[in-house]
């Protein structure tokens, strides 16, 4: 069936809608040029550019000390870049102070006045800004209705639980309609329950208002349940950015594969490469690793398969085919998760590998115990290839 | 469980898990009950008696007539007070020149205090050693070297009449300037420290979030910084203002005949008068004066303090 132009056309928009980053004519609405910022001899951040689009809800992922919170930082008006320019909304904020920025923060810590109730929190930016007292009092009205917190508008920072306090602090910066709302591992401070209900919670809340977001945060789930797009950060420089699923299936380094999910990386070297297809010799898999699709290298070069442990198929007998993508090995450890469980397999070389398997149906007792032999295998397609 | 006896040590260390509580508070209990309520109560006993010229110059206020005790409290050392404007006079400079040399101490060590606090790691430590370093020289060489300082032949004089500023040399000892700079510089510890451990509690972020929701930073101070350090000017300002109400060396040595203060009174009356139960109600009078507006602040600041937890 032949699809007409003009329906081509609808879904290009579409994309373009939803995914500006893929549209070359979208102006991006907040545009870091090679930005560095030098503590001492220390780059904090070094040579970043970066582009958030309208809308988005953007993710900068990484552990700690890899300049995230710098980039945010800058962003908010704390910290000045040593060099590089920063523009949001096409405005070059080079000498802008925080106080005239079109961005409000949610703090790490919140940053809740002690000294004043939830209500005098959430107006705080209004009344500084001069805005008239029944207007006031409608908008903060407004937004603790938006974030649930309305009963407890008398109270004060210290009468509520972290769960109340961040719904406060997420308030008290949104009230302004910043362009930009930085958050700071806005998450970080809530237990595991409290804050899977609360990602979904925040996104919610940003497709109400619409407001661009830019979070910064080492923990990779929530950036994936949470973020548009995300950039993996390590040591001052972005390290790829792209969608969680992007990320996921495609990095572009060991590390993003790391960082994001769990991995198997094994070394190898390539030793047959064609447009259609590449073979990589492993010592440490003792086996031979076939690639369907071409790789961006010559022969005798290093490389790192990575390959997700949900992917592998874990097997008692012997597969038919096994000169190509199979391991063989011992069962060392066991970890029964319930819907899913995990092994860790030790091939000859020493490797370990890990392999979970879903327990789709139910078992009179465990499929492999310790010490088991067992085959491990995979889709050619479930590799990448990795060169750094 | 073994049935067996307990040791003697573990008897001890029972009996101290216990009771040691009480025994490590009782301690200094005992101490503060030893030498200062029962000199307190000494001289309130001495405030109620008459002078007398004996050994000791008071009168008792027991006397044993026959039948059992009888006790004569004289109320009039403390309508003599009220009636003599010499000591209202004096209790009223004090509060005026220790109220002045507060909020000068304040205005000068506020700006100090939050300097350490927002100073480098290692180099906050060396400025509050440096702060407390005075104290290791005695307080009176440091108020002498006032004198030095301040004299009309003193190094200031000396220094404006060389660079040509004044002709004459100023008159600064013996005035009541030189009795608040003697007070500002000695007491100048005692606001800094307790304001320091306020704003260096503080969490930065709060002024970044003042800032980040519109406050240029003159504001972002006064709404947030000085109302979240108010518990540390209070303990400041009580540390500075009630030692300075009685001081005594400071104004003698500085100040002129002129600088009329309560704890120059209260020594006149002991030293120069032998009035002893005269000295001893002004004393009295003192306490009164200062611990009920004390125990007012001290009741605020705990309510405050309270609320912010």
């Amino acid at each position: 069936m032949l699809v007409s132009e003009a329906a081509l056309e609808d879904v290009h928009e579409d994309v373009h809608k939803t995914q500006p980053w893929n549209n070359p004519d979208a102006v991006p609405y907040i545009r870091f040029e090679n930005v560095t910022k030098k503590f001492g001899d220390f780059y904090a951040v070094d040579d970043v550019s970066l582009d958030v689009y309208r809308h988005e809800l953007f993710a900068l992922l990484g552990g700690s000390g890899c300049g995230k919170t710098t980039l945010l930082r800058m962003l908010a008006g704390f910290e000045e870049p040593t060099s590089g320019k920063i523009y949001i909304d096409g405005v070059d904020m080079a000498g802008v102070p925080a106080y005239e920025r079109p961005t409000n923060m949610m703090f790490q810590s919140y940053a809740l006045f002690p000294h004043m109730s939830v209500e005098q929190n959430v107006a705080f930016g209004l009344v500084q800004d001069g805005v008239s007292r029944s207007e006031i009092k409608q908008q903060v009205a407004e937004m603790l209705g938006l974030v649930q917190m309305t009963k407890f508008a008398k109270r004060k920072p210290h009468q509520l639980s972290g769960g109340q306090r961040q719904r406060v602090a997420l308030a008290r910066s949104l009230i302004k309609r910043p362009k930009v709302l930085l958050l700071d591992e806005p998450l970080g401070a809530l237990d595991k329950k409290l804050r899977e209900q609360t990602q979904f919670e925040l996104v919610n809340i940003q497709e109400k208002v619409g407001t661009t977001f830019v979070m910064v945060t080492h923990d990779q789930e929530e950036a994936m349940t949470m973020a548009s797009r995300i950039a993996v950060m390590n040591e001052g420089v972005i390290n790829q950015t792209g969608t969680p699923f992007e990320l996921y299936e495609y990095p572009n380094s060991r590390y993003t594969a790391n960082f994001l999910g769990q991995v198997n990386l094994i070394e190898g070297v390539l030793v047959d490469d064609d447009e259609k297809y590449a073979v990589i010799k492993s010592d440490e898999a003792g086996c031979d690793i076939y690639i369907d699709h071409a790789v961006q290298g010559h022969q005798g070069m290093t490389f790192w398969v990575a390959l997700r442990p949900e992917r592998l198929r874990i097997t008692k007998e012997e597969p038919k085919e096994t000169k190509y993508n199979c391991l063989s090995g011992k069962v060392e450890e066991i970890g029964y998760l319930g819907g899913i469980s995990t092994y860790h397999v030790r091939l000859a070389s020493g490797k370990r590998i890990k392999v979970t398997e879903p327990n789709s149906t139910r078992q009179i007792e465990p499929r492999y115990t310790w010490e088991d032999t067992v085959w491990v295998s995979w889709e050619a397609g479930a590799a990448s290839v990795l060169s750094k | 469980m073994s049935s067996e006896k307990p040791t003697l040590k573990q008897r001890f260390d029972r009996w101290m898990i216990k009771h040691g509580r009480v025994l490590v508070i009782g301690i200094p209990y005992l101490w503060l009950f030893l030498f200062f309520l029962v000199p307190f109560l000494i001289v309130l006993k001495i405030s109620f008696s008459m002078a007398e010229y004996a050994q000791p110059p008071y009168t008792s206020l027991f006397s044993w007539i026959e039948e059992g005790v009888t006790i004569t409290l004289n109320f009039g050392n403390y309508l003599f007070l009220l009636s003599d404007s010499l000591y209202a006079t004096a209790y009223l400079n004090s509060i005026r020149i220790a109220a002045i040399s507060t909020v000068i101490t304040l205005l000068i060590g506020y700006p100090m205090a939050y300097g350490i606090a927002r100073a480098q790691g290692s180099m906050r430590s060396v400025l509050l050693m440096l702060v407390i370093l005075p104290f290791w020289t005695s307080f009176l060489i440091r108020v002498y070297a006032w004198i030095g300082i301040l004299d009309r032949e003193g190094l200031i004089n000396a220094f404006l009449l060389w660079t040509g500023i004044i002709s004459e040399p100023l008159i600064m000892r013996q005035t009541e300037f030189a009795v608040y700079v003697g007070i500002v510089y000695t007491y100048l510890p005692f606001m800094i420290l307790p304001l320091y451990s306020t704003l260096e509690k503080m969490d930065i972020s709060l002024v970044e979030a003042a800032l980040d929701l519109g406050c240029k930073p003159w504001q972002a101070f006064a709404k947030v910084t000085l109302p979240l350090s108010m518990p540390g000017i209070l303990a400041g300002s009580l540390l500075v203002f009630i030692p300075a109400v009685g001081e005594f060396v400071i104004p003698e040595l500085l100040g002129g005949p002129n600088t009329l203060m309560i704890g120059r009174t209260l020594w006149n009356e002991f030293f120069a008068n032998r009035d002893w139960p005269i000295a001893s109600a002004v004393a009295i009078a003192m306490l009164i004066f200062l611990v009920v507006p004390i125990m007012w602040f001290q009741h605020i600041q705990t309510k405050q303090e309270e609320g912010q937890q």
